[in-house]
């Protein structure tokens, strides 16, 4: 049973990252059709590093995500203080809500939302252009907000409420006793909603896809379009550096974690 | 207690939300209900519905294959995961997670090159003597592109129930007689179900609207619900007609998930997994 | 775990903010360009980069470049109010309906001194009778590219090719209904400029005919499935053609000149919702300036509509048939014109019909 798990395992990861290696090979690859190799070259990566507007594609899709998840973090973290001290029924309610974009397909949501900017952008604002970098800032601050309440939620809850009590007994005022306790208490859930929010709006494709103009595009949106033309190779350039990027920063996050792990339970065998 | 006293901090969210999930679903219905040329309340749209039920058909029938085959393919692969040592397990779900970081519409695209009747695959089936196979543009292709690019969604909340079952449990089964099958049956398979529910769900409902990997992977007869509302929207054809498409498409994915949840009677906490 | 996160969070504000930083220039005028996709040259392959070189000449503009995949899509993006945009490149049917529906603005030919270069017979084009709002960029005709090493020659004979069972799964077809419903009615010897209902219906029904033979209803993909061979048989544009066989010597082009074939222009107009309208006649003004329209179209291979620009193309190009066809030949071309609303939004969605049957 065991050995046929491993299998399993070992099959379903060489499924999951065989399409990977297909792009990081064709990367080097001197012609530009991914099906045949015909010989080895570094071009591909200068001509990326010669393409200003894809390095500025990737840019915006860091300054939407960076600041949509920021904005939604605080925003988010402060609603759920709120939701939590509601009455049931209310509550209900705000819960309700932060399912309905957490269900709903993202074409949906997307369609939905540029239904609406271009609603009351074009026809009651009387304005030409409607989709610009507001209205997809508005979008991604809307799609990462229940990642966050979700998350900061189960928190609140397993928070004993005493111990804000016994803090302001031993003299905290309330702020104090809300910074010192229960912010303290819920950082987990805000920043693991937060890391959350943060990779949903750099991946976005498909809400993006929809409320956006061309006066404000991110990488995955101009992809698309990439994708709908003759290839360029120097595309493939680009998934193999981010690949490389995101897998050092997630193996050396993982390293990290580890090490304070056994720090701590070093320190609990300590006492 | 001095409950209700904060609650107003969630006024602004209550505002936002209504004003960026409920008024624009309520802005579909509007456009889903009027003519696109006047503008006057018609349901020439939702007359013209009936035209696109084999699609929807068809959308739901491939995502609900490819979520039974995420879940029969990623079982083991979460179960195996669940039970290696605390390091290996935090980098076998590393590498679960990285391909759902990476471009997607990238990955897709890799299977064209590898599936393409010119592609690597049949290449390499040539080189070696053996005749081409007809894979890309068949409903098998886009199943494949749908089970690839969810997997994920369905490994990591079978993880993440798994992980939890209590080991003491199983041992109690085994002490009270049940053998390997029996213990998998009786304990470990129930005790996953919420594991179950949530990733069917992560990987019916962006299957379901899917529109890049049909268009990619699929043929002229593979067209899905997702692509045929991109195109209202983006080919500039109706975005009328697109609204009517997406209202369908909303309450077909809440029906869905709310029998969901009906089964697994998953609580507020049930959807939050990764 | 609080300092990996918060270092992350720090790399990235820092990211975002250098990308800032780096992405706000000073007070520049921006250009908002809105092209075809493969529709410029972009310094590939030792050409001239166009919009590098504009960029170069007036340093006070900075271009933003995006592309559509139809004629089609462009007019939706503008006429719901998605975006703005200061120059658009749409073929001549386009221009007549988006010039009737007030969507243009007149130019100022005063700063399109270049204009002079532009030959008379692409002056006075039914869909700009007065030449007030475009200036022609390209012409071309459409025909069918196929692989010689997999198509018999006998089979080529016109437009039923796109039908032939014989090469099922490697035809592709196009995916906008003004095109495609062309190709039915050449085929059926229809009027392209019909508004009959009832022909529209049978050019529906011959392609819905088609749809089991097709491979897949793209665009600029065209390209790519071409040139690997994945396709053998699909109707495009001449000057791609040019472009695609240079990847693959086998592809030869034919135009069914006994049932008809669509020549068309596309011209740059200004869009009503143009901010910076002397920019982007600069900007007109420079792709007809003759030397930069020549290095663009030899590139292009699109056919140039200032025979002056001829001067700095390649001759091999300027003779070559594919690009110039003779007059005999131009003379069974026929162009599209602007349809009534209604009609297209008919064809449009007969076209959806035969495409999703």
């Amino acid at each position: 049973m065991k050995r046929a798990n491993r299998i399993m395992t070992v099959i379903i990861f060489i499924f999951l990252y065989i399409p990977m290696v297909v792009l990081i090979v064709a990367s080097f690859n001197t012609g530009k059709d991914i099906t045949e190799f015909s010989g080895f070259t570094l071009k591909q990566y200068v001509r990326l590093f010669q393409d200003r507007s894809l390095l500025k594609l990737l840019a915006n899709s860091l300054i939407i995500s960076v600041l949509a998840s920021f904005i939604a973090t605080v925003f988010g973290t402060v609603a759920a203080l709120g939701i939590h001290n509601l009455n049931p029924q209310m509550r209900k309610v705000a819960m309700t809500l932060t399912d309905i974009p957490m269900t709903n397909p993202d074409i949906v949501t997307g369609v939905s939302l540029s239904l609406l900017f271009v609603f009351v952008g074009t026809k009651m604002l009387g304005q030409r252009n409607s989709l610009t970098f507001w209205t997809l800032l508005i979008a991604h601050i809307t799609f990462n907000l229940p990642y966050v309440i979700l998350n900061v939620m189960p928190k609140l809850k397993q928070m004993d409420a005493s111990l804000v009590d016994a803090a302001m007994d031993l003299g905290c005022t309330r702020v104090q006793a809300f910074f010192k306790v229960t912010v303290h208490e819920i950082m987990p859930g805000v920043v693991s909603g937060a890391i959350m929010a943060f990779t949903m709006s750099l991946d976005d494709f498909v809400i993006s896809y929809f409320v956006t103009g061309p006066s404000f595009i991110t990488l995955p949106v101009e992809i698309y379009s990439y994708t709908k033309k003759p290839i360029q190779p120097k595309i493939y350039a680009m998934f193999t550096l981010l690949f490389l990027i995101i897998f050092v920063l997630m193996t050396a996050m993982n390293l990290m974690q580890l090490v304070s792990d056994r720090k701590k339970a070093a320190s609990h065998i300590g006492h | 207690m001095k409950k209700n006293k904060t609650g107003f901090l969630s006024i602004p969210y209550l505002i936002w939300m209504t004003a960026f999930t409920l008024i624009p679903l309520c802005v579909v219905a509007y456009y889903a209900l009027t003519d696109p040329a006047t503008g006057v309340f018609s349901l020439r749209n939702v007359r013209e519905l009936s035209l696109y039920m084999p699609v929807l058909w068809r959308s739901i029938g491939y995502s609900l294959v490819s979520a039974l085959l995420c879940l029969v393919l990623g079982y083991p692969v979460a179960y195996y995961i669940a039970h290696c040592g605390h390091t290996a397990q935090k980098f076998l779900y590393m590498l679960v997670m990285l391909p759902m970081c990476m471009s997607f519409l990238l990955r897709t695209l890799a299977w064209v090159g590898l599936l393409q009747d010119t592609g690597i695959i049949n290449n390499i089936l040539a080189a070696i003597g053996l005749p081409r196979l007809r894979m890309i543009r068949t409903p098998g292709a886009v199943v494949l592109g749908m089970v690839y690019n969810y997997l994920p969604y369905m490994i990591l909340p079978l993880y993440a129930t798994i992980v939890k079952i209590d080991g003491r449990l199983i041992e109690a089964a085994e002490d009270l007689g049940c053998n390997g099958v029996q213990v998998f049956a009786r304990v470990v398979l129930p005790l996953s179900v919420p594991g179950i529910l949530s990733g069917v769900t992560m990987v019916f409902v962006p299957a379901v609207s899917t529109f890049y990997i049909s268009q990619k992977l699929g043929g002229t007869d593979t067209v899905l619900i997702g692509d045929v509302i991109e195109r209202q929207f983006k080919q500039g054809s109706n975005p009328n007609l697109g609204a009517a498409l997406s209202l369908l498409l909303m309450i077909l994915v809440f029906v869905c998930t709310g029998i969901m949840n009906r089964f697994g009677g998953s609580s507020e906490e049930g959807s939050v997994m990764v | 775990m609080k300092k990996v996160i918060a270092l992350c969070l720090a790399v990235c504000l820092a990211l975002g903010c250098a990308a800032c930083l780096s992405g706000c220039g000073g007070e520049k005028t921006t250009l908002y360009v809105y092209n075809w996709g493969q529709y410029i040259a972009e310094g590939d392959d030792d050409s001239l980069d166009v919009i590098a070189a504009f960029e170069e000449k007036y340093p006070d503009i900075h271009v933003e470049y995006s592309t559509f995949d139809s004629n089609e899509i462009m007019y939706s993006k503008l006429s719901n109010g998605g975006i703005t945009v200061d120059v658009i490149f749409p073929s001549d049917y386009m221009v007549g309906r988006m010039r009737q529906e007030g969507m243009l603005m007149e130019l100022n030919f005063d700063n399109i001194p270049n204009y002079q270069y532009i030959d008379d017979s692409f002056k006075n084009m039914a869909y700009d009778p007065e030449n007030k709002y475009s200036v022609p960029y390209t012409w071309g005709t459409v025909g069918i590219i196929y692989n010689s090493k997999f198509v018999d020659e006998a089979d080529v004979t016109g437009w039923e090719l796109l039908w032939n069972e014989k090469y099922a799964d490697k035809i592709l077809m196009f995916d906008n209904s003004r095109d495609a419903f062309g190709i039915a009615q050449y085929l059926l010897g229809f009027d392209v400029n019909t508004t009959d209902e009832a022909q529209l219906r049978e050019c529906a029904a011959k392609l819905m005919e088609q749809k089991p033979v097709v491979q897949q209803y793209v665009m600029d993909q065209i390209f790519d499935s071409m040139e690997n061979e994945e396709a053998w048989i699909a109707p495009y544009y001449a000057g791609d053609y040019l472009t695609m066989v240079e990847e693959n010597p086998d592809l030869k082009f034919y135009r069914p000149a006994h049932q008809g074939f669509n020549i068309f222009v596309d011209a740059m107009c200004i869009p009503t919702c143009c901010k910076e309208k002397e920019a982007a006649e600069l900007f007109i003004n420079f792709l007809c300036d003759p030397e930069i329209s020549g290095q663009n179209m030899d590139y292009l291979g699109y056919s140039v509509p200032a025979s002056a620009s001829k001067a700095y193309m390649d001759p091999e190009v300027t003779e070559d048939p594919v690009a110039y066809p003779s007059a005999d030949m131009l003379e069974k071309a026929t162009s599209f014109n602007f349809l009534p609303e209604e009609t297209a939004r008919v064809m449009e969605s007969l076209f959806m019909e035969a495409r999703n049957s």
